[in-house]
């Protein structure tokens, strides 16, 4: 685990740790004063940050089964897309979406998304 | 009397039309078959998996010599014709042998171009075209060092990436200034150039040959702009050219190629022509789709049928190297009259491009996931009108809501020999030749023809597929339930496919299958790695990743997120310490709420996530493990007190489940696996509606099966009685481990019995000793594998990120 100091908070981007610590096709949360955030990583190595919250009634998504660019929530099988938040299929609801990227390997969170509070 | 039928060359296309005429004329012709090559009909195309080593010569014959002299056809293998008498309707060949003809068939194919550079005759100096070249490359590669491919189209790189393979190190020197330019775009040339490179190839571009050196053999390849390459073999693929001296020789009409008419006629009608020697409206063809049409027209024509006519083909391209997915058809080239859809994306290696015309596709270029090429050729081809699906189209037919990919394709491409039904080991070539010789029509016809399916019947869909195959549309099969929206095959079919093509991993699964989507879903992946750990014990490696969350941390996620915990109590006994123990974790880490479950044991609810290994680590200390409360796995085996207290019990229940729980914990299972044994029929471990129950009696132990309290309730269904305990947990091991092989992933045992019915159990478990013994040591030997405690392992800090916050900034923020 990262303990990360308190001025990290207002860099635009902070460093959360490694590709690798997350497992491909996995997810991983981090915790901020607003709520875990999930970030997922997918098969193709791309990653996505969304609020771990399923539209639905709540549940931890970063628990569900990554599957192409999407998870499927744990406790009822949503299906939210990891581009855009939105519940697949017959499903509505919406979750919110934090920029993330690598670089050199690195995962870099946006710095707002780690001081945010509960959206 | 019999036409004679003389055929001149004996590649492929002159093979297949042999085929479709003794099919549909078996009678008509006493057939003569000239070849210049030394041996009988193979695969030519299959010649760069020989060069790479991944098949031998004998894999890609395709006609034998027995072929010829069942049907009653002379061959003459090395056996050039040079020359045709039209008059008098005659061929002779190198060494003087004369045949007669009623009808001629002249499929010369065609020839390499070799570049007429200084030293180009030089030994060392090879083409890529038969067999023998193929022997050349191999003596050659067997010394190693440095071979130089002239050319970087098809049959170049295929060259190229089967010496590499064979050890050499390879340099491809290609005129323009990208690869295979005539089948790719730039864009997919660059991928394709790269992706050899990382092969650890060579690629020069815009390289022109000016010389081979050499004195005896080849030593180097000089280019125009002065640079020597050392080498020692130089191998030209630059193109074909139609093989046409004996047509034009014999004056028949020739341009390119031999000019033939839309019913393959020459230009003299009792001679025909098929295959790369040819011309037809203008077009030589250079692959065997459209070859393989042409020898299907020129089979009608020679059997009577005047109507039969080829109209010409759109051609697609595939490279066979093995790990490079690439496909082109149709016209890529820019232009203001068309559009193009483009998709990349580069992490993935994927480039995919469509060429628009007036709301039509006419060109596509697939590199890296091709499996919508087919999908796209036939759009092509039909010319359909795109414009309602022009947003997703790129995306594939799965999007676009097009009729689902071709499911027959994963069986088509099985060989002969594969096995279908492992019940009574019979393999598709029986089942075909079955189907064709007894004029079958039916499953059941298959059935009690070759005994394929009429056993477990978990091959069925495999044989109706075969019946497709054979009788086409007129064949109907019953609908079979996909797994889910990735695939159109069903359970039984992945896992019968899964043990016949060896496939080990979800990746390759999805790849040989055809699987529609990349990585699958949450349906079938769980499922899919259920069937490779049953399939290859020990050696497959779990994919976490792919199984639901309860399984992937060994404990039942609840609705607010939190965890619970069920230690397991070997047959519903428990103990001071393991109460003790259960106490002390409770108050260490305030668990909420604790509960006795409704299969003898202790539930403790609402733990974190974080928490769960230092819970476990208690739990342990005290001898306590994994329950497998959450899995698709053995629970319970719940018991009552039996003849160590209770006034009516006849046996040891207590024992003998705790014997079972011992035996079969730790295995994975289609679904869950719920146990009982009951002292005496009173029951009062509810025995008759587990999945498995034994009711003690006097004489011994009643074993019960396929009952259910859940959803459905049902009583159980006797499977027999056996007089010892030893015979109790053989009978039990085995049935679960036959359910553990048929089931399908998440049909409990009262269904899988439905389906497969109650008698065809017992047979296999109470009938046939043999059966139930391997059924019995195979159960044994996953165990070995199986019988780890999960909660220990992360307590020892396996998947361990499973447990931590990637970053903390709540923390970062107390701290402050
Ligand atoms: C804890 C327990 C209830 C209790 O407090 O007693 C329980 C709790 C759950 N049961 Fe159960 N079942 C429990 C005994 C039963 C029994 C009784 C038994 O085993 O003798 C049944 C009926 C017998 C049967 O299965 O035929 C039972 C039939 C089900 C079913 C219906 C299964 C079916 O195929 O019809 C489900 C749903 C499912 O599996 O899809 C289910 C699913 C669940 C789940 C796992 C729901 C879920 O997916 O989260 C519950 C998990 C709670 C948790 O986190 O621990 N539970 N469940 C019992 C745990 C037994 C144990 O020690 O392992
Ligand atoms: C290495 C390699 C890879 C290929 N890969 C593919 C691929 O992936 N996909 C694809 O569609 N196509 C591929 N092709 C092309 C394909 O093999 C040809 O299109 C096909 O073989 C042409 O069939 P054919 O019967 O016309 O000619 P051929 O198969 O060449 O057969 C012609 C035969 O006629 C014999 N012959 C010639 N002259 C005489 C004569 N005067 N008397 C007696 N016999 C004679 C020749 O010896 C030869 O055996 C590949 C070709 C090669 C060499
Ligand atoms: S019956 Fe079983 S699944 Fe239903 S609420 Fe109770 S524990 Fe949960
Ligand atoms: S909370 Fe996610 S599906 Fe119900």
């Amino acid at each position: 685990m990262n303990a990360q100091p308190a001025t990290a908070l207002r860099a635009e981007w902070i460093d959360i740790g490694q590709l690798d610590d997350i497992p491909r096709q996995g997810a991983r949360t981090v915790k901020t004063p607003g709520g875990d955030i999930a970030i997922f990583r997918t098969m193709d190595d791309q990653i996505f940050a969304l609020w771990d919250r399923c539209p639905h009634k709540g549940g931890p998504l970063s628990q569900g089964i990554v599957h192409g660019h999407a998870i499927t929530c744990p406790l009822h099988n949503w299906v939210i897309s990891l581009e855009n938040g939105e519940a697949q299929g017959h499903d509505s609801g919406c979750v919110h979406r934090f920029r993330v990227k690598i670089e050199a390997g690195r995962v870099l969170l946006d710095g707002a998304a780690c001081s945010a509070n509960a959206a | 009397m019999k036409s004679r039928l003389v055929v001149v060359g004996n590649g492929m296309v002159a093979g297949r039309a042999l085929e479709h005429l003794l099919a549909t004329a078996p009678e008509t012709y006493q057939v003569t078959v000239f070849n210049a090559e030394p041996r009988v009909n193979y695969d030519r195309i299959m010649l760069s998996p020989v060069l790479s080593g991944e098949k031998t010569y004998d894999d890609i014959i395709i006609h034998d010599d027995n072929w010829y002299a069942d049907r009653g056809i002379k061959l003459h293998k090395g056996q050039k014709i040079v020359a045709i008498d039209k008059a008098f309707k005659t061929v002779t060949s190198a060494e003087g042998i004369i045949a007669a003809y009623d009808k001629l068939l002249i499929a010369t194919g065609s020839s390499p171009i070799v570049i007429p550079v200084p030293g180009h005759d030089l030994p060392g100096v090879l083409t890529y075209r038969d067999l023998d070249d193929v022997e050349a490359m191999f003596t050659s590669a067997a010394k190693g060092g440095s071979a130089v491919v002239i050319g970087g189209g098809l049959l170049g790189l295929e060259a190229a990436a089967g010496l590499r393979a064979r050890g050499m190190a390879v340099t491809v020197l290609h005129l323009m200034p990208t690869l295979m330019e005539r089948q790719l775009d730039t864009a997919a040339g660059f991928l394709l150039q790269r992706e050899f490179e990382s092969r650890g190839i060579k690629v020069l571009t815009q390289a022109d040959t000016k010389a081979i050196l050499g004195t005896t053999h080849v030593e180097a390849v000089e280019l125009k702009d002065g640079s020597l390459l050392p080498a020692n073999i130089a191998v030209m693929a630059v193109g074909i050219r139609p093989n046409v001296t004996l047509a034009r020789e014999a004056g028949l009409t020739v341009n390119r190629g031999i000019v033939v008419d839309d019913g393959m006629a020459t230009s003299d009608p009792d001679i025909l022509s098929i295959g790369e020697c040819v011309e037809h409206r203008g077009i030589c063809y250079g692959l065997v789709a459209p070859l393989y049409e042409m020898a299907r027209v020129v089979a009608a024509r020679l059997s009577g049928n005047r109507q039969a006519d080829y109209a010409g083909s759109v051609t697609a391209t595939k490279l066979k190297v093995t790990g490079i997915d690439l496909f082109s058809s149709g016209d890529f080239s820019e232009g203001d009259d068309r559009e193009e859809i483009l998709l990349r994306d580069a992490a993935g290696g994927i480039y995919k491009r469509l060429i628009i015309k007036n709301d039509q596709i006419i060109g596509t270029v697939l590199y890296g996931d091709t499996r919508d090429g087919t999908w796209f050729l036939d759009l092509l081809k039909r010319g359909t009108d795109i414009s309602g699906m022009r947003d997703t189209l790129i995306f594939g037919q799965q999007y676009a809501g097009g009729s689902p990919l071709d499911p027959m394709a994963a069986v088509a491409a099985l060989p002969d020999d594969s096995e279908i039904c492992g019940c009574n080991g019979v393999c598709k070539g029986t089942i075909l030749l079955a189907i064709a010789t007894q004029n079958l029509a039916s499953l059941g016809d298959v059935r009690s023809h070759t005994k394929a399916s009429a056993s477990c019947g978990s091959c069925s869909g495999l044989v109706e597929q075969i019946l497709t195959l054979s009788l086409g549309d007129a064949y109907k099969p019953a609908a079979v339930q996909p797994i889910c929206g990735c695939t159109d095959l069903g359970h039984d079919d992945v896992r019968r496919l899964i043990a016949v093509k060896h496939i080990k991993t979800i990746p390759a699964i999805m790849q040989e299958l055809e699987w529609k989507t990349s990585s699958g879903c949450a349906k079938c992946r769980p499922a899919l790695n259920f069937y490779l750990l049953a399939a290859w014990p020990g050696q497959y490696q779990d994919d976490s990743q792919s199984r639901f969350i309860n399984e992937r941390v060994h404990a039942n996620i609840q609705r607010d997120g939190t965890y619970s915990v069920v230690p397991r109590m070997w047959g519903g006994m428990t103990n001071a310490r393991e109460l003790r123990a259960i106490a002390d974790t409770v108050d260490k880490f305030s668990v909420p709420a604790v509960k006795v479950t409704g299969g003898q044991r202790i539930d403790l609810l609402g733990i974190r996530k974080e928490d769960l290994p230092a819970v476990w680590a208690d739990l342990n200390a005290a001898g306590l493990v994994s329950g497998h409360a959450y899995g698709k796995a053995l629970r319970t085996v719940k018991t009552c007190v039996g003849t160590d207290w209770c006034r009516f019990g006849t046996q040891d229940s207590t024992g003998l489940g705790i014997r079972i729980e011992k035996f079969m914990w730790g295995s994975w299972t289609p679904a869950k696996v719920k146990m009982a044994v009951s002292g005496c029929p009173r029951n009062c471990a509810e025995a008759t509606c587990k999945d498995v129950g034994v009711i003690c009696v006097d004489s011994g132990y009643d074993i019960h099966f396929a009952g259910a309290a859940g959803l459905d309730i049902r009583g159980t269904e006797i499977l027999c009685h056996v007089d010892t305990e030893d015979d109790a947990l053989e009978m039990i091991v085995a049935l679960v481990q036959l359910y553990r092989e048929q089931g399908r992933y998440l049909e409990r045992i009262y269904k899988w019995a439905k389906r497969t019915g109650i008698q065809t159990i017992k047979d296999q478990i109470v009938e046939d000793a043999e059966k139930r013994r391997m059924l019995f040591d195979r159960f044994v030997h996953s165990q070995s594998f199986a019988q780890s405690d999960p909660w220990a392992e992360r307590v020892a800090g396996n998947e361990a990120h499973e447990f931590h916050p990637m970053a903390d900034f709540v923390f970062g923020k107390a701290a402050q």
